[in-house]
């Protein structure tokens, strides 16, 4: 039951009946047990060594607080109701740029895929502002809109916009085109019916895969929105930069690490449900 | 049923003196209605294309085709067409695969599921109505492509190259299959295939297509009753006929 394997190493003591356990200890799959042991045992080694560093004198604390002072700043943050008001206008900047983003993005992006002459009519526009970076709209941003949400938004549409854009654009143009003979062959020949049965489902899977860079990037322009004054994450980590209060700014980096990571789990296990056809 | 008269097709062709590339000439067919016909020719002789122009996939130059139905076409398609490969689309389940072609016919989806898992039992996988396609084996998609061109409830089933890319065992155990469903069903068949073997085993007429641009070579009537047999003489001996006209013709320059 018991093949040779090295003593120390509990969860490979337990191989599967009937699988063989390949001699070499580098080769042998760790379990899953041991593999999230040695996750955690990361984490904690990260935190060790960053709690020593100002602690030892290393680094002024001022500079890198301890991560042991960061729940206390949290807590403080949280009572005096910034941290909730802080949260709800960025999330609010978020949705409303990563719909919008997205939607647009998404849609421009299918259109032009499905025409080569909307392909050769915006190919030149295109390549003219898809490198300006969303950072440089700011000052057009505020200009149109002021220092308002409207204008954070409008950064973050622009930056998921592209994202979008070209993930659905290549997605459509890679579509088979023996499955759209095949939507000839069985009587689906308009351009709304190859739409919805043959290009869309096929190009289903890198539009996803664009969806998700965007979730990432629209957090990324959500501070940068709002380091210019709009209210919400950003701003506050400006003010509080400003005052030297660099706890807190950590408090606000590890608030949106935790939110990106919320929505990227619930977006992968939504695009794990649509995509289970695949094999 | 169908009667094709001095068909041409040519494609573009900016690098030939007269700027095109004629692939089909004066092709001229009669098929009535159950019969079984294999058009047989080497690869990229046209045979495929042939097809297409047949499925109005693609428009001829010159000739004309009228195509006789049996009652009216209310929910139903005028052909089934079945590609060498099988062309699932993969984030379909089997079942609403086979329905695909009847959508857009005004059938309540029930009666859409309905015919599908008809079509499905009548290829041997009703129980794999549920399953993704890439959960099949190669010769199961074929079955189910199959079923999915038997599904629009068609006179006329056109298949092209369908068990080209089958191994041998897999081949001859679909070959019987499409038999049985023809005796079945009686459709008229149309079935191209560079298999001589395949063509006379399956087919009461073959049609030998060669040249370029593709012409009828010849044409053989194969009155062998079925089932038959796989080494049967006559067969064997037509099956070569043709193999040494098409050599012939490939010999002396006729293609």
């Amino acid at each position: 039951m018991t093949p040779p394997t090295s003593p120390d190493q509990p969860g490979a003591a337990l191989p599967a009946p009937g699988k063989r356990i390949p001699p070499s200890a580098f080769l042998a799959k760790p379990s899953r047990r041991h593999r999230g042991l040695w996750a955690l045992l990361g984490v904690v080694a990260f935190l060790a060594v960053w709690e020593a560093v100002p602690r030892l004198g290393l680094v002024r604390p001022v500079l890198l607080p301890p991560p042991s002072a960061i729940p206390q700043a949290f807590a403080a943050e949280v009572r005096s109701g910034a941290w909730t008001d802080a949260i709800l206008q960025s999330l609010g900047h978020y949705l409303w740029g990563l719909v919008i983003g997205s939607v647009g993005g998404i849609a421009a992006g299918v259109l032009t895929g499905m025409s080569r002459r909307l392909e050769d009519f915006t190919s030149w526009v295109v390549r003219l502002l898809r490198p300006i970076p969303g950072l440089a709209w700011v000052p057009f941003a505020i200009i149109w809109f002021g220092v308002t949400p409207t204008a954070a938004i409008f950064i973050i549409v622009l930056g998921v916009f592209w994202i979008n854009y070209f993930a659905a654009l290549g997605a459509v143009q890679a579509v088979d085109r023996d499955l759209l003979e095949l939507a000839d062959a069985f009587g689906h020949r308009s351009t709304p019916a190859k739409l919805v049965k043959i290009v869309l489902p096929a190009a289903s899977g890198a539009i996803l895969a664009g969806l998700r860079t965007g979730l990432g990037q629209a957090w990324m322009s959500v501070v940068a929105a709002e380091l210019f004054g709009v209210p919400g994450l950003g701003q506050r980590m400006m003010q509080a930069s400003s005052l030297l209060a660099t706890d807190i700014v950590i408090v606000y980096m590890a608030t949106m690490a935790l939110f990106y990571g919320l929505v990227d789990m619930g977006f992968v296990a939504v695009r794990d449900r649509l995509m289970r056809w695949k094999a | 049923m169908i009667e094709i008269h001095d068909l041409s097709l040519a494609f573009p062709n900016p690098a030939s003196p007269d700027g095109r590339t004629v692939v089909l000439r004066d092709f001229n067919l009669s098929v009535a209605a159950g019969e079984f016909i294999a058009i047989v020719g080497a690869s990229g002789v046209g045979k495929s294309t042939l097809l297409r122009v047949v499925a109005g996939l693609v428009p001829p130059n010159s000739g004309t085709m009228t195509h006789a139905q049996s009652g009216a076409l209310k929910g139903r398609r005028p052909y089934g067409l079945v590609f060498q490969d099988a062309r699932l689309l993969p984030w379909r389940t089997v079942r609403a695969n086979v329905a695909f072609g009847l959508e857009g016919l005004g059938l309540s989806r029930a009666e859409r599921r309905r015919r599908a898992e008809e079509a499905l039992a009548l290829v041997g996988l009703a129980d794999k109505a549920g399953r993704w396609p890439h959960q099949l084996s190669g010769g199961q998609r074929q079955r189910v492509a199959i079923a999915r061109a038997l599904a629009v409830n068609p006179d006329l089933l056109m298949m092209d190259e369908p068990f080209g890319a089958l191994d041998a065992i897999t081949r001859q155990s679909l070959q019987d299959e499409l038999l049985d469903l023809w005796r079945r069903t009686s459709k008229t068949i149309l079935f191209v295939t560079h298999d001589i073997d395949e063509a006379v085993y399956l087919a009461d007429r073959v049609i030998l297509l060669a040249g370029s641009p593709a012409t009828v070579r010849s044409e053989d009537r194969i009155g062998t009753a079925r089932p038959r047999a796989r080494d049967d003489n006559a067969a064997r001996a037509l099956a070569t006929r043709i193999r040494d006209r098409l050599s012939d013709l490939m010999d002396g320059g006729g293609i």
